[in-house]
Parts: structure tokens; C-alpha cells; sequence
């Protein structure tokens, strides 16, 4: 179907759409989509997308410093793993019509987000730990459910993904064991790190259910399954008996288990911090755009030696042909 | 294979996979695309693998990495060379991954206490190789810009080859057959990429054999130290 056709679309295609949907059916990237859906999932994907590869940064940060041999190959696989799943996130984006050099542009000029988390600074060992933990177990809280997202190749994208993304939680969490088996400094170091960390996490949500602009319109599409509150309260069921196993509290007096509700209460999270983080006001966003830009800039060079190699060879193949 | 592990070799043959590693997880967040972070954190990842086999062979791998000190490495002086810029990793690459392939296939190809692991490496070898191989065409024939970095890496780092067929105590290969076979393949891949192969010794007495010796460069000691900080930080600890 042309782009023409699409933006005409009579009533039989966009019933069509809404009976894919309402009969969880997946929209796939040659099916007539209404724009508002495919500008939603490009916002979304690509957010997605800017998330893995700015993620890198934090965990890293601590690949040249890792205490062990066995941890420094465990961080490298990490740490691979999320650029390789940027690559399919940004794969995705492409199906819809979107261009994956032009979102890096849009990351580097601070036109598109990425998760508020990685704004914040990794300051020890144990800190690589509780992302795996808790950014990672609040990623899976958040992206099993977009396994069953109507756009068919972000659906597919993350299956692959849940799966590396719950073995990097489990190896976050064995060294947090580990260390809590440790020596004092270590066990200090995973309450530090349980403390700075707990209320970023819970922000990695988003921002309540009554002040999410996009929410509604994306749980009505299926792009979204669940509400901000509703996988934050997941997360905090999730991870309360954890944090007993692990041995270290989580920095929250209102947490306690509520029986009625058969849930955790908890207290709010700081949204007004939110607001500035994402507005990018936390402490180290500025950090992490500068190192993307500094990359992307200092690489140009080698990709446009990569394209002019490229049309080098083409233009021999034609010659060649030719003769 | 019983207890005749040459120690020397292990090391010498670990301590490049342990260096060479380390300087490419340096690049992470900072490759100049994706791609190339999934490539280059993976090439790092399976010199890492190696290396944790064969300090395994010498003695106890973190002990290995994390206590000895500049003069107890014997890794060669290439492998710890600064990152520079990506044409500057590439020739690192290309002259280390011929060489390593050379030597990982002949080692492979005998019996010694080598064999087994050498058989697995070079198999990941092999794609560091052809990696290296592929960059140094498309840089070295890319653009002017990309040539000339080529060019000043081919011979920045040219005098830091000779290294690599210094006779190592315990590992019986044939050096001077290895050099003229790297001489060749290299000589190959820079023709192939419109490079001219650099003329420049390849390592005076000051350095020829150096890093198997313990003799380094001064930028390595930097390395170290921001390898072995949190590991020296905690005597004792288990991670």
C-alpha cells in the first residue's frame, strides 16, 4: 500500500485496524495504521531504543574496573547485549517508515528521551549490581507485558530481549549476593547502592496514572498492556522479598505489606525530581549526550569511509560487469 | 596433560589476551557505530575467555590479573598501546589477530599442553582476523581522511611487531617461519587496501622482546592501575 492510500484511509481500514486490535491480532509494518499509532510506537521504539545504547554508559563505566576476571566477562556480555538489543529496537523503528541515523540525531539534540534511570551516576562495584537488580527487573516489569504489544515487530523484538534482559537480572543479583557474603565494605557498599538507587527505579515507571499524557490513548491501542501505577506496584511486590533474601532494607518507612490489598504500600516517589531528569536537569545528563554526540561525531570520519569503500566496490562490481 | 605447563608461555600468551581485552573495553560507549560496539565488546569478550584460560594454566586467574605489578606482565608492548582512534585499533587488530592466528593454528595443529585451547581460539580468532581485514580495507580505501589515519597508524605501530616472534620459553613453534608468513598476509592486506607497508625497523634492541621481559610502556602502568584499583581496594574480597 502507498503512503497516499494510507493517509486516505476510508472506513474500511480503519475498522480493519481497530478489529486487528481488538482481536489481539498484531498490526504488521504494510497494514494501514491511523498516524497517531505509528508516530506513539516510533516516540516509544526509538525511546526504547536511545534507553539500551545510553544504558551502556553507566555499566561501562565499570567494565576496565571490574574486581574479577569472571565480572569483567560478565559486564562485556552485558554490555553487548545492550547494544545488540538497540540494534533490533532500532530495527523496529525502521519498519515504520523511521530512520535510525535521524533518531541519533534526535538523542544527541535532546529532541527524543531515554530512561530516566541512566541518569544516574554508577558510583561503586555493588552499583552494577542493583541496576541489574532493579533497572533491569523494572525493565522486565515493564517489557514482558509488550511482548503481547499489537505492533508485531516490537512484539517480536522483545521476546528476544526479556529473555537476555531476566539473565542479566539474576547475574545482578548473584553478586549482590556474593557481596553481601562478603567482607563489611561490601556489604556497606550494596546498602549504599540499594539506597541511591531505589527511588530512580520506582521512577523508571513513568509518572502516575493521572498525569500520563500518552497512557490512555496507548492501553486503548495495545501498544501499552498496563498502567505506570500498576507495573510500579509489580515491581515493588517483586522485589520486597528480594530485598529480605539479599538482607538489606530499601529506604521507604511507608513500606509495608498491606493484607486487604494483598499488595505492598509504599510511599511516592519525588515526581518533581522525575520532571527534572527527564527535563534534563539530573545529575548526569549532560554526561551521557556529550559521550553519545563524542562518539557519533568522532566516528563520522570511519563511516564515511565505510560508504565511500562501499560505493568503491559497487562501482568495480559494475565495471567488472560491464567488461 | 600433566603438570609441564610451561608457565612463562601461559603468561606471555594470557597476559596479551588479558591487555589486548582490556584496551578494547575501553571503547564501549564509544565506537564510532552499533555495529562495531557489538564487534568490538565481542572480539574483547573472547580474548578475555582466552585469557582466563590460560592464567588458569599459570596459577590463580585474578591473582594473576589483579596483584602482579608493570614488571611481572609479559603481554607484548602492541597490545598495550593506547586505543587512539579507530583506524589506531584496527592495525592494533590486524597486526595481533594474523599473528595470534598463526600462531593459535600451529598450535593447534600439535600436541602440546596448548592444543586444546588453541584449537577452541582459533576458531574466534579467525573472526578477529577477518574483522581487522575488513577495516583496514574499508579505511584504507575509503577516504583521503581515512587513508591517512590508516597510514599513521600502519606506522605508528609498526615498530611494535617485531615483538611478536621473539622465541617464548615453552612454546616450540618455528618464529622466523611465522614472521615471514605475517609479513606476508600483512603486506597483503595493506597492498589490498592501497597501503603502503611501512619501512621502519620493527623493534630495535631497546624493545624487540621487551614486554615478555617485563619491560613496558609508560601508558600501561595507567592501565593498570584503573584495572586493578577496586580489586587492591579490598584484600580478601570475594566477588
Amino acid at each position: 500500500m502507498t503512503e497516499a492510500a494510507g493517509r486516505d484511509a476510508g472506513p474500511d481500514l480503519e475498522s480493519h485496524f481497530e478489529a486487528t486490535i481488538s482481536h489481539d491480532q498484531r498490526i504488521e509494518p504494510r497494514d494501514w495504521m491511523p498516524e497517531g499509532y505509528r508516530s506513539t510506537l516510533i516516540r516509544q521504539i526509538a525511546q526504547h531504543a536511545h534507553s539500551e545504547i545510553i544504558g551502556m554508559q553507566p555499566e561501562g563505566e565499570w567494565i576496565t574496573k571490574a574486581p574479577s576476571l569472571r565480572r569483567k566477562a560478565i559486564l562485556f556480555a552485558k554490555v553487548q547485549d545492550e547494544a545488540g538489543h538497540g540494534l533490533y529496537l532500532y530495527s523496529a523503528a525502521e519498519t515504520l517508515g523511521a530512520d535510525r541515523a535521524d533518531l541519533t540525531e534526535r538523542l544527541i539534540e535532546g529532541r527524543q528521551k531515554y530512561s530516566s534511570i541512566f541518569n544516574y551516576p554508577t558510583l561503586s562495584y555493588a552499583d552494577v549490581g542493583v541496576i541489574g537488580w532493579f533497572v533491569d527487573g523494572a525493565a522486565i516489569c515493564n517489557q514482558v507485558p509488550l511482548c503481547r504489544s499489537s505492533y508485531g515487530p516490537y512484539a517480536r523484538a522483545m521476546v528476544r530481549i526479556c529473555k537476555e534482559e531476566s539473565f542479566h537480572q539474576r547475574q545482578g543479583y548473584e553478586l549482590l549476593m556474593t557481596m553481601m557474603g562478603g567482607t563489611d565494605a561490601q556489604r556497606e557498599m550494596v546498602q549504599d547502592a540499594v539506597n541511591r538507587w531505589w527511588w530512580p527505579s520506582l521512577m523508571m515507571f513513568g509518572p502516575p496514572d493521572d498525569d500520563s499524557p500518552n497512557s490512555a490513548r496507548s492501553m486503548a491501542w495495545k501498544i501499552k498492556r498496563h498502567s505506570n501505577d500498576e507495573l510500579r506496584q509489580r515491581f515493588v511486590d517483586m522485589t520486597v522479598p528480594q530485598a529480605a533474601r539479599l538482607g538489606v532494607t530499601l529506604p521507604d518507612p511507608e513500606l509495608r505489606w498491606n493484607e486487604e490489598r494483598g499488595h505492598h504500600d509504599f510511599g511516592t516517589p519525588d515526581f518533581t525530581e522525575l520532571k527534572e531528569v527527564i527535563s534534563g536537569n539530573g545529575p548526569c545528563n549532560a554526561q551521557r549526550i556529550e559521550r553519545r554526540r563524542a562518539a557519533h561525531e568522532e566516528g563520522a570520519w570511519v563511516r564515511a569511509a565505510a560508504g565511500a569503500h562501499a560505493a568503491k566496490q559497487a562501482a568495480r562490481a559494475r565495471e567488472e560487469a560491464v567488461a | 596433560m600433566t603438570a609441564t605447563v610451561p608457565t612463562t608461555a601461559a603468561l606471555a600468551l594470557g597476559d596479551d589476551a588479558l591487555v589486548l581485552s582490556h584496551r578494547l573495553g575501553e571503547w564501549a560507549g564509544h565506537a564510532p557505530v552499533l555495529e562495531e560496539e557489538v564487534a568490538l565488546a565481542n572480539i574483547a569478550l573472547d580474548l578475555l575467555g582466552q585469557a582466563r584460560a590460560l592464567l588458569s594454566m599459570a596459577g590463580d586467574e585474578d591473582e594473576l590479573a589483579y596483584l602482579r605489578e608493570e614488571r611481572a606482565f609479559r603481554n607484548l608492548q602492541l597490545v598495550e598501546q593506547p586505543n587512539g582512534d579507530f583506524a589506531h585499533t584496527i592495525v592494533r587488530q590486524l597486526y595481533f589477530s594474523v599473528h595470534q592466528h598463526l600462531l593459535y593454528t600451529e598450535l593447534a595443529a600439535g600436541d602440546g599442553p596448548f592444543a586444546p585451547l588453541a584449537a577452541k581460539a582459533v576458531k574466534e580468532v579467525a573472526y578477529h582476523r577477518d574483522h581487522a581485514e575488513q577495516w583496514t580495507l574499508r579505511l584504507g580505501d575509503g577516504t583521503e581522511v581515512s587513508h591517512d589515519r590508516m597510514t599513521r597508524a600502519c606506522d605508528a605501530l609498526w615498530r611494535f611487531t617485531g615483538e611478536m616472534f621473539q622465541p617464548v620459553a615453552g612454546l616450540d613453534t618455528d618464529g622466523a617461519a611465522m614472521e615471514a608468513a605475517w609479513l606476508e598476509s600483512v603486506g597483503d592486506v595493506l597492498r589490498r587496501a592501497t597501503l603502503t607497508v611501512p619501512e621502519g625497523p620493527r623493534g630495535g634492541a631497546w624493545s624487540a622482546g621487551a614486554g615478555r621481559q617485563g619491560l613496558h610502556t609508560e601508558p600501561f602502568g595507567r592501565m593498570l592501575a584503573e584495572m586493578q584499583h577496586l580489586h587492591r581496594s579490598h584484600p580478601g574480597a570475594s566477588w
